[in-house]
């Protein structure tokens, strides 16, 4: 996969409107019906129900211990649901053993034979179907071309490096055209940069092919680069399942908003709601709180405010003739990053609050130094109010 | 580093203290087995003689064939029922009475050889089996097999679970994923496992003195029971081939998992 670059071929548009989960008659290929899962006293999974659909690339993002992982191998077939249904293109999976499953799985391991070549390990699921030699030949070549590994075929695993053992696991996983790859922190093993690369080629891939792939992660940015949609998961539930713009930008809590991204969580109280203009006082900020939202509140409840970081204006210059959404404080932390630099702005009353600017110039000094004063501002759409 | 520039006076002196206590009394009995003279303690010049008149006896030969027979039949079954107790050990969780079956399995270990023989002697009077060639056997197997469970069973911790699941994800099932996959990768262990067994029958004496019965003496039994009539160089010869015999098969076989580790260690 590393160096040919993979060549799409449905035109970008076609993605963009892949949408199935919003289309009312679209049937789920799988589908999570109240599923518990207990382990003893303790819940691991808490009345799960979700759809997939067909060619969908799903991510499971949560915490380690939240049950994105017991979700998983429940439809890999490693565990049964304590409740609840699991169902498979309208088939109940219900006491379906692992070995019966329509489904493969990439271990986050790999979990490669030691004692097989590549082509060994990547044949070894159309053997146990018992498919005839010659195909079997064709499938693994059709295999090794897919994940760009054509000449390592006699390797053993442990005379592969680690992104080339990735790909033969997927290779592997992938040999017997399942309905549904599952795919546990494929990349936790790879470093930063190569991740990153894998991260694209297994989005064309998942395109060129056409299966649905669920991914199992607790990296944020890898869920939001290659699914479709997103299920937040925290002590066994689903917390929020949108697509990646929807979790980041309308998240539907607190939960979400700090797990996804950086985020400035501000308390406030309702003093006017409007449809599409409210108004809240918060005790940390001076100026009033004005969102364009529509949300069902009155005045006097509690809420929380998420107010991105890239979101807020911050600069030296006096604001003019601004009234509702700004602060003013001194600069007491830059984390600078190359491409975008992140302020940490000590407010007069003490609270905090983070912004990011683009370094849009070259410059060594910084425009904003430590210390500096600065106004902060923002617009009435930045802001998403959270009720729990 | 340490190993090169390590040996000082100190360890030196103790390292050949050690082998030397460990080696000389089988150096010594090497030494006359090559001994001319009839009698033992009495140097008579080198010679073979005794090597040459070892296929003659017919007594000893016999004695060495019912060894190896037993000693291979009570190995392979040990190492069935070890790698079984093993995987139960390991795999089954904790299941009801878990800590008691660990016990019962390692028990043997500990027990005196005494003990474990009348029991099996007991035992095959009472249910009226007739002493011979497989209650050896047998009572090789029970009291090697928890030999066999301890190396698979530490072998099993460290295997990567999740190789067995990927083998019934890919549509094995349990009983081929055991086969394909499992079993190859801890074979090293079940194969040492195997040899120990190995051994241990060879050299029994006890257990097999309490269970075999008429024309199933074993050559330790039949050694010894000549040591008794006084030691002839002919003793010392046959086990000098003996000593030979397993040195050559333990060499083989850790030559042969050095092999395999190093294939799958990649060098």
């Amino acid at each position: 996969m590393a160096s040919a670059p993979l060549k799409p071929q449905k035109p970008q548009s076609v993605r963009r409107k892949f949408a199935p989960w919003t289309d009312p008659v679209a049937q789920p290929l799988i589908s999570f019906r109240n599923v518990v899962k207990r382990y003893g006293g303790v819940v691991a999974i808490d009345g799960v129900s979700l759809d997939i659909y067909e060619r969908e690339f799903f991510a499971l993002l949560g915490p380690s211990g939240c049950g994105k992982t017991t979700l998983m191998r429940m439809l890999a077939g490693f565990e049964e649901a304590s409740e609840g249904k699991i169902m498979l293109a309208k088939n109940d999976l219900s006491g379906v053993p692992p070995y019966r499953r329509p489904v493969n799985m990439m271990f986050q391991s790999y979990a490669l034979f030691p004692h097989m070549t590549v082509s060994d390990n990547i044949a070894f699921g159309l053997k146990q179907e018992g498919m005839p030699k010659a195909e079997i030949t064709a499938r693994v070549e059709e295999m090794l071309k897919l994940v760009n590994l054509r000449g390592l075929e006699k390797r053993k695993p442990h005379q592969l490096s680690g992104g080339q053992r990735q790909r033969v696991a997927l290779a592997r996983s992938l040999a017997k055209r399942p309905k549904v790859l599952l795919l546990d922190e494929p990349m936790a093993a790879l470093d930063k940069k190569l991740r990153e690369q894998t991260q694209f080629e297994l989005m064309d891939l998942q395109q060129r092919i056409g299966t649905t792939f669920i991914i199992v992660t607790h990296d944020q940015e890898e869920a939001m680069t290659v699914a479709d949609r997103i299920a937040v998961m925290d002590h066994g539930k689903l917390v929020q399942v949108a697509t990646p713009a929807e979790i980041y930008e309308q998240p539907n809590s607190r939960y979400v908003a700090e797990f996804v991204g950086d985020v400035n969580i501000i308390e406030a109280e309702v003093t006017r709601a409007a449809s599409g203009d409210i108004a809240l006082k918060s005790d940390v900020l001076d100026a009033e709180l004005r969102l364009a939202q529509r949300a069902d509140v009155k005045a006097g409840d509690r809420v929380a405010v998420a107010l991105r970081p890239e979101k807020i204006r911050i600069g030296k210059e006096p604001l003019s003739e601004v009234h509702a959404n700004c602060a003013q404080g001194v600069v007491y932390d830059i984390a600078y990053l190359g491409d975008l630099s992140i302020y940490h702005v000590h407010l007069d009353n003490g609270f905090v609050l983070k912004a990011a600017k683009t370094n849009l110039s070259r410059q060594i000094e910084p425009p904003i130094d430590w210390d500096d004063r600065v106004n902060l501002s923002w617009t009435p759409d930045a802001g998403v109010l959270l009720k729990s | 580093m340490a190993m090169r520039k390590g040996l000082s006076p100190v360890t030196l002196t103790a390292l050949a203290g050690g082998i030397a206590f460990l080696y000389i009394p089988l150096f010594l009995l090497v030494i006359y087995s090559f001994n001319d003279s009839r009698l033992v303690t009495v140097w008579g010049g080198w010679s073979t003689r005794w090597y040459q008149a070892l296929p003659q006896n017919q007594a000893l030969m016999d004695a060495a064939w019912v060894s190896l027979k037993v000693a291979a039949v009570a190995a392979t079954l040990a190492t069935i029922l070890g790698t079984l107790a093993a995987l139960a050990l390991v795999r089954a969780g904790t299941f009801r009475g878990r800590t008691l079956f660990a016990g019962l399995v390692y028990a043997p270990l500990v027990m005196p050889e005494v003990i474990t023989g009348l029991a099996l002697l007991l035992l095959f009077v009472a249910i009226d089996f007739d002493r011979g060639f497989w209650t050896v056997a047998l009572a090789h197997v029970t009291f090697t097999m928890c030999f066999v469970a301890v190396i698979v069973q530490s072998r099993l911790l460290t295997f990567d679970h999740s190789l067995e699941e990927a083998a019934l994800d890919l549509g094995a099932t349990p009983l081929r994923a055991f086969f394909s996959v499992t079993l190859p990768v801890i074979f090293p262990a079940v194969a040492a496992g195997w040899l120990l067994a190995f051994t241990l029958s060879l050299d029994d004496l006890v257990i097999a003195n309490f269970t075999a019965g008429p024309g199933n003496t074993t050559l330790p039994m039949r050694i010894y029971s000549q040591v008794r009539l006084g030691v002839t160089p002919e003793v010392n010869a046959i086990s000098t081939v003996f000593i030979v015999v397993i040195t050559a098969v333990v060499l083989a076989a850790s030559l042969a998992m050095k092999w395999q580790q190093g294939k799958a260690e990649g060098r």
